[in-house]
Protein backbone atom coordinates (compact mmCIF):
# COMPACT_ATOMS: atom_id res chain seq x y z
CA UNK A 1 0.00 0.00 0.00
CA UNK A 2 1.24 3.47 -0.87
CA UNK A 3 2.25 5.28 2.33
CA UNK A 4 0.83 8.78 2.92
CA UNK A 5 0.94 11.16 5.85
CA UNK A 6 -1.67 13.79 4.92
CA UNK A 7 -3.74 15.22 7.76
CA UNK A 8 -7.53 15.20 7.99
CA UNK A 9 -7.52 18.90 7.11
CA UNK A 10 -5.58 18.27 3.91
CA UNK A 11 -7.51 15.42 2.31
CA UNK A 12 -10.65 15.91 0.21
CA UNK A 13 -14.06 15.47 1.83
CA UNK A 14 -15.59 11.98 2.04
CA UNK A 15 -12.49 10.28 0.64
CA UNK A 16 -12.89 11.63 -2.89
CA UNK A 17 -9.81 10.24 -4.63
CA UNK A 18 -7.37 12.89 -5.78
CA UNK A 19 -5.06 10.32 -7.33
CA UNK A 20 -5.69 7.75 -10.03
CA UNK A 21 -6.06 4.20 -8.72
CA UNK A 22 -2.96 3.19 -10.72
CA UNK A 23 -0.78 4.92 -8.12
CA UNK A 24 -1.76 2.28 -5.61
CA UNK A 25 0.51 -0.67 -6.34
CA UNK A 26 -1.65 -3.54 -5.20
CA UNK A 27 0.87 -6.07 -6.49
CA UNK A 28 2.58 -6.18 -3.11
CA UNK A 29 -0.41 -8.11 -1.70
CA UNK A 30 0.87 -11.08 -3.73
CA UNK A 31 1.96 -14.40 -2.18
CA UNK A 32 2.34 -16.37 -5.43
CA UNK A 33 3.84 -14.91 -8.58
CA UNK A 34 2.93 -16.07 -12.10
CA UNK A 35 5.99 -17.09 -14.10
CA UNK A 36 5.62 -17.39 -17.87
CA UNK A 37 7.26 -19.93 -20.18
CA UNK A 38 6.98 -18.44 -23.70
CA UNK A 39 7.93 -21.71 -25.45
CA UNK A 40 4.77 -23.41 -24.04
CA UNK A 41 2.48 -20.44 -24.83
CA UNK A 42 -0.13 -21.09 -27.57
CA UNK A 43 -0.86 -17.34 -27.83
CA UNK A 44 -4.57 -17.85 -27.21
CA UNK A 45 -4.53 -14.81 -24.85
CA UNK A 46 -7.13 -16.40 -22.59
CA UNK A 47 -5.00 -15.27 -19.63
CA UNK A 48 -5.16 -11.61 -20.61
CA UNK A 49 -8.93 -11.80 -21.04
CA UNK A 50 -9.65 -13.42 -17.67
CA UNK A 51 -7.16 -11.52 -15.51
CA UNK A 52 -9.34 -9.69 -12.91
CA UNK A 53 -6.73 -6.95 -12.57
CA UNK A 54 -6.04 -6.43 -16.30
CA UNK A 55 -2.41 -7.07 -15.42
CA UNK A 56 -1.61 -9.30 -18.45
CA UNK A 57 -0.90 -7.61 -21.77
CA UNK A 58 0.05 -8.95 -25.23
CA UNK A 59 3.33 -7.55 -26.50
CA UNK A 60 2.94 -7.47 -30.28
CA UNK A 61 6.62 -6.90 -31.17
CA UNK A 62 8.00 -9.64 -28.95
CA UNK A 63 4.94 -11.88 -29.46
CA UNK A 64 4.77 -12.76 -25.76
CA UNK A 65 2.39 -11.99 -22.90
CA UNK A 66 3.73 -9.68 -20.21
CA UNK A 67 2.71 -9.46 -16.57
CA UNK A 68 2.38 -6.14 -14.77
CA UNK A 69 3.69 -7.13 -11.36
CA UNK A 70 2.70 -3.74 -9.90
CA UNK A 71 -0.93 -4.87 -10.03
CA UNK A 72 -0.93 -8.69 -10.33
CA UNK A 73 -2.26 -9.90 -6.95
CA UNK A 74 -1.21 -13.48 -7.64
CA UNK A 75 -4.69 -14.97 -7.73
CA UNK A 76 -3.52 -17.74 -10.07
CA UNK A 77 -6.56 -17.80 -12.35
CA UNK A 78 -4.30 -17.41 -15.41
CA UNK A 79 -2.13 -20.39 -14.40
CA UNK A 80 -5.19 -22.47 -13.70
CA UNK A 81 -6.88 -21.69 -17.00
CA UNK A 82 -3.85 -21.70 -19.36
CA UNK A 83 -4.43 -24.58 -21.87
CA UNK A 84 -0.70 -24.91 -22.55
CA UNK A 85 0.34 -24.82 -18.86
CA UNK A 86 2.66 -21.95 -19.80
CA UNK A 87 2.11 -20.14 -16.48
CA UNK A 88 3.35 -21.45 -13.15
CA UNK A 89 2.70 -19.94 -9.72
CA UNK A 90 5.89 -19.59 -7.68
CA UNK A 91 5.90 -18.51 -4.01
CA UNK A 92 7.35 -15.00 -3.59
CA UNK A 93 10.70 -15.11 -1.86
CA UNK A 94 10.12 -11.51 -0.85
CA UNK A 95 10.61 -9.47 2.29
CA UNK B 1 -38.30 40.98 5.91
CA UNK B 2 -42.09 41.07 6.00
CA UNK B 3 -43.85 37.83 6.84
CA UNK B 4 -45.84 36.53 3.85
CA UNK B 5 -49.51 35.59 4.14
CA UNK B 6 -49.71 32.05 5.51
CA UNK B 7 -52.58 29.64 5.02
CA UNK B 8 -53.84 27.62 7.97
CA UNK B 9 -54.41 24.00 6.96
CA UNK B 10 -55.65 21.04 8.99
CA UNK B 11 -52.74 18.62 8.60
CA UNK B 12 -51.33 15.73 10.54
CA UNK B 13 -47.58 15.61 11.11
CA UNK B 14 -46.95 13.26 8.19
CA UNK B 15 -48.91 15.45 5.76
CA UNK B 16 -47.13 18.55 7.03
CA UNK B 17 -43.77 16.93 6.30
CA UNK B 18 -44.86 15.76 2.83
CA UNK B 19 -45.98 19.29 2.02
CA UNK B 20 -42.70 20.75 3.30
CA UNK B 21 -40.75 18.32 1.10
CA UNK B 22 -42.90 19.23 -1.89
CA UNK B 23 -42.36 22.96 -1.35
CA UNK B 24 -38.61 22.38 -0.93
CA UNK B 25 -38.38 21.17 -4.57
CA UNK B 26 -37.04 17.71 -3.85
CA UNK B 27 -35.49 16.03 -6.92
CA UNK B 28 -35.58 12.41 -5.77
CA UNK B 29 -37.67 10.50 -3.24
CA UNK B 30 -36.83 6.81 -2.79
CA UNK B 31 -38.90 5.18 -0.10
CA UNK B 32 -40.52 2.08 1.30
CA UNK B 33 -43.75 2.27 3.31
CA UNK B 34 -43.86 1.59 7.05
CA UNK B 35 -46.38 2.66 9.66
CA UNK B 36 -46.53 5.36 10.99
CA UNK B 37 -44.46 7.09 8.33
CA UNK B 38 -46.54 5.77 5.42
CA UNK B 39 -48.67 8.88 4.97
CA UNK B 40 -45.57 10.94 4.19
CA UNK B 41 -44.51 8.98 1.12
CA UNK B 42 -48.11 8.15 0.23
CA UNK B 43 -48.98 11.84 0.07
CA UNK B 44 -45.78 12.55 -1.81
CA UNK B 45 -46.50 9.84 -4.37
CA UNK B 46 -49.86 11.55 -4.95
CA UNK B 47 -48.06 14.82 -5.70
CA UNK B 48 -45.98 12.90 -8.24
CA UNK B 49 -48.99 11.11 -9.79
CA UNK B 50 -50.93 14.38 -10.03
CA UNK B 51 -48.01 16.12 -11.72
CA UNK B 52 -47.68 18.68 -8.93
CA UNK B 53 -43.94 18.03 -8.64
CA UNK B 54 -41.19 17.00 -11.05
CA UNK B 55 -39.65 14.69 -8.47
CA UNK B 56 -38.30 11.28 -9.47
CA UNK B 57 -40.15 8.84 -7.20
CA UNK B 58 -38.38 5.51 -6.75
CA UNK B 59 -40.30 2.58 -5.28
CA UNK B 60 -37.84 0.12 -3.76
CA UNK B 61 -38.10 -3.39 -2.36
CA UNK B 62 -36.79 -2.53 1.11
CA UNK B 63 -35.62 0.31 3.31
CA UNK B 64 -32.01 -0.78 2.78
CA UNK B 65 -32.53 -0.20 -0.94
CA UNK B 66 -34.51 2.99 -0.39
CA UNK B 67 -31.70 4.69 1.49
CA UNK B 68 -29.10 3.24 -0.90
CA UNK B 69 -30.98 4.86 -3.79
CA UNK B 70 -31.12 8.11 -1.82
CA UNK B 71 -27.35 8.11 -1.20
CA UNK B 72 -26.69 7.59 -4.90
CA UNK B 73 -29.20 10.21 -6.00
CA UNK B 74 -27.78 12.68 -3.53
CA UNK B 75 -24.24 11.92 -4.77
CA UNK B 76 -25.26 13.07 -8.24
CA UNK B 77 -26.30 16.40 -6.75
CA UNK B 78 -30.02 15.79 -6.40
CA UNK B 79 -31.97 17.11 -3.42
CA UNK B 80 -33.09 13.87 -1.82
CA UNK B 81 -35.74 12.94 0.73
CA UNK B 82 -37.07 9.79 2.33
CA UNK B 83 -38.92 8.70 5.45
CA UNK B 84 -38.96 5.66 7.69
CA UNK B 85 -39.54 4.35 11.21
CA UNK B 86 -38.83 1.47 13.58
CA UNK B 87 -37.87 -1.75 11.76
CA UNK B 88 -37.46 0.19 8.52
CA UNK B 89 -34.90 2.50 10.08
CA UNK B 90 -33.19 -0.49 11.67
CA UNK B 91 -32.88 -2.10 8.24
CA UNK B 92 -31.29 1.14 6.99
CA UNK B 93 -28.69 1.02 9.76
CA UNK B 94 -25.79 0.04 7.52
CA UNK B 95 -26.64 2.69 4.92
CA UNK B 96 -27.07 5.42 7.55
CA UNK B 97 -23.31 5.27 8.04
CA UNK B 98 -22.75 5.19 4.26
CA UNK B 99 -24.92 8.31 3.90
CA UNK B 100 -22.97 10.30 6.45
CA UNK B 101 -19.62 8.83 5.39
CA UNK B 102 -20.18 9.82 1.75
CA UNK B 103 -21.32 13.25 2.98
CA UNK B 104 -24.55 12.99 1.00
CA UNK B 105 -27.03 15.47 2.52
CA UNK B 106 -30.16 13.31 2.51
CA UNK B 107 -33.12 14.48 4.61
CA UNK B 108 -35.21 11.77 6.27
CA UNK B 109 -38.33 12.03 8.39
CA UNK B 110 -38.61 9.47 11.18
CA UNK B 111 -42.02 8.79 12.70
CA UNK B 112 -40.64 7.46 16.00
CA UNK B 113 -42.01 3.98 16.64
CA UNK B 114 -41.07 1.18 19.02
CA UNK B 115 -38.86 -1.70 17.90
CA UNK B 116 -39.89 -5.36 17.96
CA UNK B 117 -40.25 -7.70 19.86
CA UNK B 118 -43.05 -7.72 20.84
CA UNK B 119 -44.23 -6.07 17.66
CA UNK B 120 -45.68 -2.63 18.30
CA UNK B 121 -46.54 0.25 15.99
CA UNK B 122 -46.81 3.02 18.60
CA UNK B 123 -44.54 5.78 19.76
CA UNK B 124 -41.24 5.57 21.49
CA UNK B 125 -37.79 6.82 20.55
CA UNK B 126 -35.89 3.51 20.47
CA UNK B 127 -35.59 3.52 16.67
CA UNK B 128 -33.80 6.85 16.23
CA UNK B 129 -31.99 7.01 19.59
CA UNK B 130 -30.06 3.88 18.65
CA UNK B 131 -28.87 5.72 15.52
CA UNK B 132 -27.48 8.70 17.39
CA UNK B 133 -23.91 7.68 16.56
CA UNK B 134 -24.50 7.25 12.83
CA UNK B 135 -23.30 10.72 11.82
CA UNK B 136 -26.78 12.13 11.14
CA UNK B 137 -28.05 15.39 12.57
CA UNK B 138 -31.16 14.63 14.65
CA UNK B 139 -33.94 17.15 15.27
CA UNK B 140 -36.89 16.11 17.48
CA UNK B 141 -40.09 18.11 17.01
CA UNK B 142 -42.84 18.97 19.46
CA UNK B 143 -45.82 19.39 17.10
CA UNK B 144 -46.85 19.18 13.45
CA UNK B 145 -46.13 22.87 12.88
CA UNK B 146 -42.57 22.28 13.96
CA UNK B 147 -42.42 19.14 11.80
CA UNK B 148 -43.31 21.30 8.78
CA UNK B 149 -40.90 24.09 9.71
CA UNK B 150 -38.05 21.73 10.60
CA UNK B 151 -38.29 19.77 7.35
CA UNK B 152 -37.86 22.97 5.35
CA UNK B 153 -34.92 23.99 7.53
CA UNK B 154 -33.45 20.47 7.30
CA UNK B 155 -32.66 20.81 3.58
CA UNK B 156 -30.78 24.04 4.23
CA UNK B 157 -28.89 22.49 7.15
CA UNK B 158 -27.99 19.24 5.37
CA UNK B 159 -26.85 20.93 2.16
CA UNK B 160 -24.89 23.71 3.90
CA UNK B 161 -21.43 23.65 2.32
CA UNK B 162 -19.67 23.54 5.71
CA UNK B 163 -21.72 20.52 6.77
CA UNK B 164 -22.92 18.15 4.03
CA UNK B 165 -24.46 16.02 6.76
CA UNK B 166 -27.70 14.04 6.49
CA UNK B 167 -30.56 15.16 8.74
CA UNK B 168 -33.29 13.19 10.53
CA UNK B 169 -36.46 15.05 11.44
CA UNK B 170 -38.02 12.94 14.19
CA UNK B 171 -41.71 13.18 15.05
CA UNK B 172 -43.67 11.10 17.53
CA UNK B 173 -45.71 8.26 16.04
CA UNK B 174 -49.48 8.85 15.95
CA UNK B 175 -49.36 11.63 18.58
CA UNK B 176 -47.99 13.78 15.77
CA UNK B 177 -47.87 11.61 12.66
CA UNK B 178 -51.61 10.88 12.54
CA UNK B 179 -53.17 13.70 14.58
CA UNK B 180 -54.75 16.66 12.82
CA UNK B 181 -53.47 20.04 13.85
CA UNK B 182 -53.77 23.57 12.53
CA UNK B 183 -50.57 24.12 10.58
CA UNK B 184 -49.58 27.48 9.12
CA UNK B 185 -48.01 26.97 5.73
CA UNK B 186 -45.92 29.40 3.72
CA UNK B 187 -46.54 30.10 0.03
CA UNK B 188 -44.64 27.75 -2.34
CA UNK B 189 -42.52 30.60 -3.67
CA UNK B 190 -41.41 31.68 -0.20
CA UNK B 191 -40.23 28.17 0.73
CA UNK B 192 -38.61 27.68 -2.67
CA UNK B 193 -36.69 30.93 -2.22
CA UNK B 194 -35.72 30.08 1.36
CA UNK B 195 -34.37 26.63 0.48
CA UNK B 196 -32.79 27.72 -2.83
CA UNK B 197 -30.79 25.59 -5.24
CA UNK B 198 -28.31 23.01 -4.03
CA UNK B 199 -24.72 24.24 -4.26
CA UNK B 200 -21.47 22.29 -4.38
CA UNK B 201 -18.00 22.51 -2.93
CA UNK B 202 -15.04 22.01 -5.28
CA UNK B 203 -12.92 18.89 -4.92
CA UNK B 204 -9.72 17.81 -6.65
CA UNK B 205 -10.47 14.90 -8.93
CA UNK B 206 -8.03 12.21 -10.04
CA UNK B 207 -7.45 14.08 -13.27
CA UNK B 208 -5.94 16.84 -11.16
CA UNK B 209 -8.60 19.50 -11.81
CA UNK B 210 -11.08 21.03 -9.38
CA UNK B 211 -14.65 19.92 -10.03
CA UNK B 212 -18.00 20.18 -8.19
CA UNK B 213 -18.44 17.49 -5.49
CA UNK B 214 -21.02 15.36 -7.29
CA UNK B 215 -21.11 12.41 -9.66
CA UNK B 216 -21.06 13.75 -13.20
CA UNK B 217 -19.86 11.74 -16.24
CA UNK B 218 -18.29 14.91 -17.69
CA UNK B 219 -16.14 15.40 -14.58
CA UNK B 220 -15.58 11.93 -13.15
CA UNK B 221 -14.76 11.57 -9.45
CA UNK B 222 -14.75 8.57 -7.10
CA UNK B 223 -17.06 8.70 -4.07
CA UNK B 224 -17.04 5.98 -1.42
CA UNK B 225 -13.61 4.42 -1.93
CA UNK B 226 -11.71 1.95 0.24
CA UNK B 227 -9.86 3.57 3.13
CA UNK B 228 -8.08 1.32 5.60
CA UNK B 229 -5.96 2.19 8.61
CA UNK B 230 -4.19 4.76 6.42
CA UNK B 231 -7.15 7.15 5.85
CA UNK B 232 -10.37 5.92 7.50
CA UNK B 233 -9.61 7.71 10.78
CA UNK B 234 -8.94 11.06 9.04
CA UNK B 235 -12.28 10.86 7.20
CA UNK B 236 -14.14 10.16 10.46
CA UNK B 237 -12.36 13.14 12.02
CA UNK B 238 -13.71 15.30 9.18
CA UNK B 239 -17.25 14.14 9.96
CA UNK B 240 -16.86 15.07 13.62
CA UNK B 241 -15.54 18.49 12.60
CA UNK B 242 -18.65 19.08 10.48
CA UNK B 243 -20.87 18.00 13.40
CA UNK B 244 -19.12 20.53 15.65
CA UNK B 245 -19.91 23.26 13.14
CA UNK B 246 -23.53 22.15 12.84
CA UNK B 247 -24.85 23.68 16.09
CA UNK B 248 -24.24 27.24 14.93
CA UNK B 249 -25.61 26.56 11.46
CA UNK B 250 -28.79 24.94 12.82
CA UNK B 251 -29.27 28.04 14.99
CA UNK B 252 -28.60 30.50 12.13
CA UNK B 253 -30.97 28.75 9.73
CA UNK B 254 -33.61 28.53 12.47
CA UNK B 255 -33.27 32.30 13.05
CA UNK B 256 -33.49 33.01 9.34
CA UNK B 257 -36.63 30.88 9.07
CA UNK B 258 -38.05 32.73 12.07
CA UNK B 259 -37.69 36.00 10.15
CA UNK B 260 -39.60 34.45 7.25
CA UNK B 261 -42.35 32.71 9.19
CA UNK B 262 -42.51 34.45 12.56
CA UNK B 263 -42.10 31.11 14.32
CA UNK B 264 -39.24 30.06 16.59
CA UNK B 265 -38.38 27.08 18.77
CA UNK B 266 -36.15 28.31 21.56
CA UNK B 267 -32.77 29.04 20.00
CA UNK B 268 -33.18 26.26 17.46
CA UNK B 269 -31.18 23.79 19.56
CA UNK B 270 -32.90 23.88 22.94
CA UNK B 271 -36.30 25.24 23.90
CA UNK B 272 -36.51 26.48 27.49
CA UNK B 273 -39.86 27.04 29.19
CA UNK B 274 -40.15 28.84 32.54
CA UNK B 275 -36.56 27.99 33.34
CA UNK B 276 -35.25 31.42 34.37
CA UNK B 277 -36.22 31.15 38.03
CA UNK B 278 -36.98 27.43 38.08
CA UNK B 279 -35.94 25.30 41.04
CA UNK B 280 -36.86 22.04 39.30
CA UNK B 281 -36.45 21.26 35.61
CA UNK B 282 -37.73 18.45 33.46
CA UNK B 283 -35.78 17.66 30.29
CA UNK B 284 -37.40 15.81 27.40
CA UNK B 285 -37.58 15.52 23.60
CA UNK B 286 -40.56 15.34 21.28
CA UNK B 287 -44.28 15.87 21.75
CA UNK B 288 -44.30 15.17 25.51
CA UNK B 289 -42.90 18.68 25.93
CA UNK B 290 -46.35 20.07 25.08
CA UNK B 291 -47.94 18.19 27.98
CA UNK B 292 -45.09 19.16 30.31
CA UNK B 293 -45.67 22.85 29.50
CA UNK B 294 -49.32 22.51 30.59
CA UNK B 295 -48.22 20.87 33.85
CA UNK B 296 -45.61 23.60 34.41
CA UNK B 297 -48.36 26.24 34.02
CA UNK B 298 -50.54 24.47 36.60
CA UNK B 299 -47.67 24.06 39.06
CA UNK B 300 -46.69 27.71 38.64
CA UNK B 301 -50.24 28.73 39.64
CA UNK B 302 -49.58 26.88 42.89
CA UNK B 303 -46.29 28.70 43.36
CA UNK B 304 -44.11 25.72 42.49
CA UNK B 305 -41.04 26.81 40.53
CA UNK B 306 -41.15 24.23 37.77
CA UNK B 307 -39.52 24.53 34.36
CA UNK B 308 -38.88 22.57 31.18
CA UNK B 309 -35.96 22.16 28.80
CA UNK B 310 -36.78 20.53 25.50
CA UNK B 311 -33.93 19.34 23.34
CA UNK B 312 -34.70 20.07 19.69
CA UNK B 313 -31.26 19.04 18.46
CA UNK B 314 -30.00 15.78 19.92
CA UNK B 315 -27.16 15.47 17.38
CA UNK B 316 -25.14 17.57 17.55
CA UNK B 317 -25.71 17.69 21.30
CA UNK B 318 -25.98 21.34 22.38
CA UNK B 319 -23.88 20.82 25.53
CA UNK B 320 -23.18 24.50 26.22
CA UNK B 321 -26.85 25.45 25.83
CA UNK B 322 -27.83 22.63 28.20
CA UNK B 323 -25.30 23.81 30.79
CA UNK B 324 -26.50 27.41 30.52
CA UNK B 325 -30.18 26.53 30.62
CA UNK B 326 -29.83 24.31 33.69
CA UNK B 327 -27.21 26.46 35.48
CA UNK B 328 -29.52 27.60 38.27
CA UNK B 329 -31.83 24.67 38.87
CA UNK B 330 -31.45 22.51 41.95
CA UNK B 331 -32.76 19.31 40.43
CA UNK B 332 -33.22 17.89 36.93
CA UNK B 333 -35.62 15.12 35.94
CA UNK B 334 -34.73 13.66 32.55
CA UNK B 335 -37.50 11.92 30.64
CA UNK B 336 -36.53 9.15 28.24
CA UNK B 337 -38.92 7.51 25.82
CA UNK B 338 -36.42 4.73 25.13
CA UNK B 339 -34.14 2.61 27.22
CA UNK B 340 -30.54 1.50 27.04
CA UNK B 341 -30.77 -1.92 28.63
CA UNK B 342 -28.14 -2.23 31.31
CA UNK B 343 -26.95 1.31 30.60
CA UNK B 344 -28.16 2.78 33.92
CA UNK B 345 -30.73 5.05 32.28
CA UNK B 346 -31.92 6.21 28.88
CA UNK B 347 -29.89 8.01 26.20
CA UNK B 348 -31.21 11.51 26.98
CA UNK B 349 -30.31 10.98 30.65
CA UNK B 350 -26.78 9.95 29.72
CA UNK B 351 -26.30 13.07 27.60
CA UNK B 352 -27.75 15.51 30.13
CA UNK B 353 -25.81 13.99 32.99
CA UNK B 354 -22.58 14.16 30.98
CA UNK B 355 -23.30 17.73 29.90
CA UNK B 356 -23.69 18.79 33.54
CA UNK B 357 -20.47 17.18 34.76
CA UNK B 358 -18.61 20.49 34.59
CA UNK B 359 -21.42 22.54 36.16
CA UNK B 360 -20.74 23.77 39.67
CA UNK B 361 -22.56 22.98 41.82
CA UNK B 362 -24.12 19.90 40.24
CA UNK B 363 -27.87 19.79 40.38
CA UNK B 364 -29.41 16.51 41.50
CA UNK B 365 -30.40 14.45 38.47
CA UNK B 366 -32.91 11.63 38.07
CA UNK B 367 -34.08 9.63 35.09
CA UNK B 368 -37.68 8.77 34.21
CA UNK B 369 -38.26 6.13 31.57
CA UNK B 370 -41.79 6.52 30.18
CA UNK B 371 -44.11 5.84 27.29
CA UNK B 372 -42.44 2.75 25.83
CA UNK B 373 -44.47 1.21 23.01
CA UNK B 374 -46.90 4.13 23.01
CA UNK B 375 -47.90 3.98 26.70
CA UNK B 376 -49.79 7.22 27.37
CA UNK B 377 -48.11 10.01 29.34
CA UNK B 378 -50.98 12.00 30.88
CA UNK B 379 -50.45 15.27 32.80
CA UNK B 380 -50.90 13.61 36.21
CA UNK B 381 -47.91 11.33 35.52
CA UNK B 382 -45.77 14.36 34.72
CA UNK B 383 -47.01 16.03 37.90
CA UNK B 384 -45.91 12.89 39.75
CA UNK B 385 -42.40 13.39 38.32
CA UNK B 386 -42.24 16.96 39.68
CA UNK B 387 -43.49 15.66 43.08
CA UNK B 388 -40.80 13.01 43.02
CA UNK B 389 -38.17 15.68 42.28
CA UNK B 390 -39.52 17.73 45.19
CA UNK B 391 -39.11 14.73 47.51
CA UNK B 392 -35.47 14.32 46.47
CA UNK B 393 -34.85 18.01 47.14
CA UNK B 394 -36.28 17.67 50.66
CA UNK B 395 -34.31 14.47 51.26
CA UNK B 396 -31.18 16.13 49.80
CA UNK B 397 -30.27 12.77 48.28
CA UNK B 398 -31.10 10.81 45.13
CA UNK B 399 -32.70 7.57 46.20
CA UNK B 400 -33.62 5.97 42.86
CA UNK B 401 -31.62 7.27 39.92
CA UNK B 402 -33.60 5.51 37.20
CA UNK B 403 -37.37 5.44 37.59
CA UNK B 404 -40.13 3.92 35.44
CA UNK B 405 -43.26 6.03 35.02
CA UNK B 406 -46.48 4.46 33.85
CA UNK B 407 -45.41 0.83 34.09
CA UNK B 408 -47.64 -1.42 36.22
CA UNK B 409 -45.99 -2.90 39.27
Amino acid sequence: MTRETKSWQDIPIAGVCWKPATEYHTGDWRTFKPVYASEKCKKCLLCSMICPDAAIKWNETKEVVEFNYDFCKGCGICANECPGRAIQMIRESGE
Amino acid sequence: MSIPQQKVLALNGDEAIALAAKQSNVDVVAAYPITPQTIIVERFSEYVADGEVDTQFVCTESEHSALSACVTASATGARTFTASASAGLALMHEILYVTSGCRTPVVMAIANRALSAPINIHCDHSDSMVERDSGWIQLYVENSQEAYDSTIQAFRIAEHLDLLLPVMVCLDAFVLSHTLENVKVLPDAAVSKFVGEREFIQVKCHEGTKVPFRLDPKNPITIGPLALYDYYFELKRQQEEAMQKASKIIRDIHDEFCELSGRKYGNGLVDAYQLKDAQMAVVCVGSTAGTVKTVVDQLRLRGIKAGLLRLRAFRPLPTTDIQKALANVEIVGVMDRSISFGGQGGPVFHEIRHSLYESKPHPFIQNYIYGLGGRDMPPHSIEWIYKDLEKTLKRKMVETRVNFVGVRS
